[in-house]
């Protein structure tokens, strides 16, 4: 563990899978991650989100052991050396793989042996999984006759296939299409449902915003938020959208300095911004009073894309628009 | 925690053993001796087919008529009682007196490999210096029987026949230790080798992560190593059955060697257990070094140094065989990675049980020290950042967005 761990002094609350402070990982003096603070809740799906190369990878890796942090403390499922609970762990790296020769249910059954299971019961579960998944048909078939998906899938059972307690998946939709990217939410959420507790890694903020109880953004390896998706999106004020028959009136007055307006040809005009602190209701009296003949109002909260370019910054939005691109692109050629 | 770390190893090691056993590169592997013996058994006979022929040395004698034929009868009545090779003499030329014969000319025109002229009692022996140096002597003596008018008796000498001696056990502890040696470097270098390819498998097929997260990674690379050894364990049983059928079948015979000093048993059970450690401790060795490869070119290229170390290895503890009581001696008996070797010959040449024991725990010890630091650099090393081809475009976009970090 880092020389500078900051180690809490008193026990961490028992409800807490994964509790990190600090994290530090350099990589010939160039620093990766550069303290980073997580705490998972048990039972919790928990997201990291950020754009390629902000450290999500190298943060999952020291919170599962396979790297350890120059600096920093960390705590999963109760103990500071993850290797302990590797039993009790899933891991679904982002570079997936297996070993070609071996048949899926064998290598299924192994993943299984590698986290205690025996491996005549490892080879039982195996083959009802893949019946369960729809793959039974493979079962015997070697992983280099698999195609990409399928063998995508075998590399899932295998995470699972010892009924972790806490499920580590790092990028799990890319490579896959939008029905199997589905099922994999569908099966998150099951895990979830199970009591078990789901952290994955993602660029898709589509993905964090609609699974995810918590996220941690992740951006040049610091955290600059971790917490509940609805304080993240808190921290951006509502968005009012308003649409008034006349465009001028003594109301304007009432509307904030910062809203934009588009007038249509029917002569009625869409105003945008920002809801005022002090509420919706003056500005409401006023554009009664002004008579602004107010056609629509709505009143939006912001999304985790907002917030993510308001906590990340704007250049950090942009990679993560970017990476998504190239991965639908990559996924695109994988199942060609 | 023990227990975990040995069911992981053994876990890592069924894999590999079954992949390894019951794949078709390893019948190719177990047949790869065959090829040196092919090729050691058409090499050999070629070779000795050109020995024979040069073997087959022809001395012409150009004498006067009388000389030259009582030479060569004092030639054949001698060399059924002289042991070595007693080159054929034939008469080129029968002299007149005084006539003049120009050997050196006659060397180069026909396949002779000297020529004796002169007479009997000053004859001239007219060949290469090597050629004189070893028939000098054999002239000198065929010319003096030839001269003798009286017939020789060739006392019979009687055999007094000696189990061994001092001098001649000693020698052939020697040669079992150098045997000895010799098959444990040859096994080790045939097998050793087989790891520093071992680990681009799991980093080509990217599953090393899954293990890195999944088990320690010192069991990961103990797992390897047994796997490794149990595969050679194999290969030398089928090699040792081949070769005892061959025994049986009476192609080949036993190599006859001294008695080492503690005995053929415990010899056995010491090479056995000293191959055990001498492939263990290379094969962690390169085991690391092989892990620092990524693809199957690199470890081709890491190949070449890491066998001229295994030699450099062995030549040292031979090197200490010819050195007994020196400090060389102890030194190849300390250094880890020659120790096997060392200690192996030490156990032909003295009968003490006890050095062999501390030897066992010593190189036991290093073995542990070094898959550990393996381990540990290998952990280091691998595991930098995510996917190679992803960060490249990441710091390519990175470039293209000056200022901002990728």
């Amino acid at each position: 563990m880092g020389k500078e761990a900051d180690v809490p002094q008193n026990d961490p609350p028992q409800d807490l899978a994964i509790e990190a402070r600090g994290l530090v990982k350099r990589f010939d003096g160039t620093i990766a991650v550069d303290g980073v603070d997580i705490s998972v809740p048990r039972g919790a799906i928990y997201g990291v989100l950020g754009p390629n190369g902000a450290g999500k990878t190298t943060t999952l890796r020291m919170l599962l052991g396979i790297i350890d942090p120059d600096a920093g403390y960390r705590r999963v499922l109760g103990t500071e050396n993850p290797t302990e609970v590797a039993r009790r762990i899933g891991y679904l790296p982002e570079e997936r793989g297996l070993y070609p020769s071996m048949k899926a249910y064998e290598a299924i059954a192994f993943l299984a042996a590698l986290r205690g299971v025996p491996l005549a019961e490892g080879r039982r579960r195996a083959r009802r999984m893949l019946d369960e998944y729809g793959l039974g048909h493979a079962a015997d078939r070697q992983i280099r006759q698999l195609s990409k998906g399928m063998a995508q899938q075998v590399q899932l059972i295998g995470t699972l296939i010892h009924e972790p307690d806490l499920v580590v998946l790092d990028e799990p939709f890319s490579g896959l299409d939008a029905i199997n990217q589905g099922r994999l939410e569908q099966l998150i959420r099951g895990l979830a449902a199970r009591g078990a507790t789901v952290l994955f890694s993602t660029h898709v903020i589509a993905h964090a915003e609609r699974m995810c109880d918590q996220v941690a953004i992740i951006a040049g390896g610091k955290v600059p938020f971790a917490g509940p998706v609805d304080v993240a999106r808190d921290r951006l004020r509502p968005q009012v959208r308003l649409e008034t028959r006349v465009r001028d009136g003594i109301w304007r007055a009432a509307l904030p300095t910062d809203a934009r307006c588009d007038v249509k040809a029917s002569g009625s005009a869409f105003w945008y911004f920002t809801l005022p602190e002090t509420g919706v209701e003056p500005l409401l009296r006023a554009l009664i009073e002004g008579d602004a003949g107010i056609l629509s109002l709505s009143i939006e909260r912001a999304g985790l894309h907002d917030a993510f370019v308001a906590i990340a910054g704007e250049a950090a939005a942009r990679a993560l628009e970017e990476h998504r691109e190239e991965a639908e692109i990559l996924a695109k050629k994988g199942r060609r | 925690m023990f227990a975990e770390r040995m069911r992981a190893v053994w876990v890592i090691a069924r894999r590999d053993f079954v992949a390894v056993v019951f794949s078709k590169a390893f019948i190719f592997f177990l047949l790869g001796p065959l090829f040196p013996i092919i090729i050691g058994f058409f090499a050999g006979a070629i070779g000795a087919s050109v020995q024979h022929d040069l073997d087959r040395a022809v001395i012409g004698v150009a004498m006067p008529a009388r000389d030259g034929d009582k030479l060569i009868m004092a030639r054949d009545a001698m060399a059924d009682h002289m042991t070595g090779g007693v080159p054929d003499m034939v008469v080129i030329d029968r002299l007149r007196p005084g006539e003049h014969f120009d050997a050196r000319a006659i060397l180069k025109k026909r396949q002779l490999a000297a020529v004796v002229t002169g007479t009997l009692d000053a004859p001239v022996l007219t060949a290469t210096q090597g050629r004189i140096d070893d028939w000098r002597g054999m002239v000198a003596l065929f010319a003096a029987r030839a001269r003798s008018s009286e017939a020789i008796a060739y006392p019979d000498v009687r055999a007094d026949v000696v189990i061994t001696s001092a001098a001649h056990e000693h020698n052939g502890q020697v040669v079992t230790a150098q045997a000895g040696q010799l098959l444990l470097f040859l096994l080790t270098m045939l097998l050793a080798g087989m790891v520093l390819s071992n680990l681009v498998e799991e980093k080509a097929n990217k599953i090393i992560e899954i293990l890195a997260a999944s088990i320690p990674m010192d069991a990961l690379f103990m797992g390897k190593l047994f796997a490794m050894l149990a595969v050679s364990m194999v290969g030398v049983a089928v090699w040792g059955t081949g070769y005892g059928m061959m025994v049986l079948a009476g192609a080949r015979s036993i190599p006859l060697l001294a008695t080492p000093a503690v005995g053929w048993p415990l010899f056995l059970a010491l090479g056995f257990l000293y191959f055990a450690m001498a492939y263990l401790l290379l094969g962690s060795m390169f085991l690391a070094i092989g892990g620092m490869a990524n693809t199957v070119r690199e470890v081709q290229t890491l190949s070449m140094p890491a066998t001229m170390m295994q030699l450099i290895v062995f030549f040292l503890a031979s090197f200490a065989l010819a050195r007994p009581g020196t400090w060389i001696e102890t030194l190849s008996e300390v250094f880890p990675v020659s120790s096997p070797y060392a200690m192996l010959a030490h156990a032909a040449e003295h009968p003490a049980i006890m050095p062999h024991v501390i030897a066992l725990a010593w190189q036991g010890l290093w073995v542990v020290i070094m898959v550990r630091g393996g381990a540990m650099l290998f952990r280091r090393t691998v595991m930098k950042s995510g996917p190679g081809r992803v960060r490249k475009r990441a710091a390519n976009r990175a470039g293209n967005r000056a200022g901002q970090p990728a």
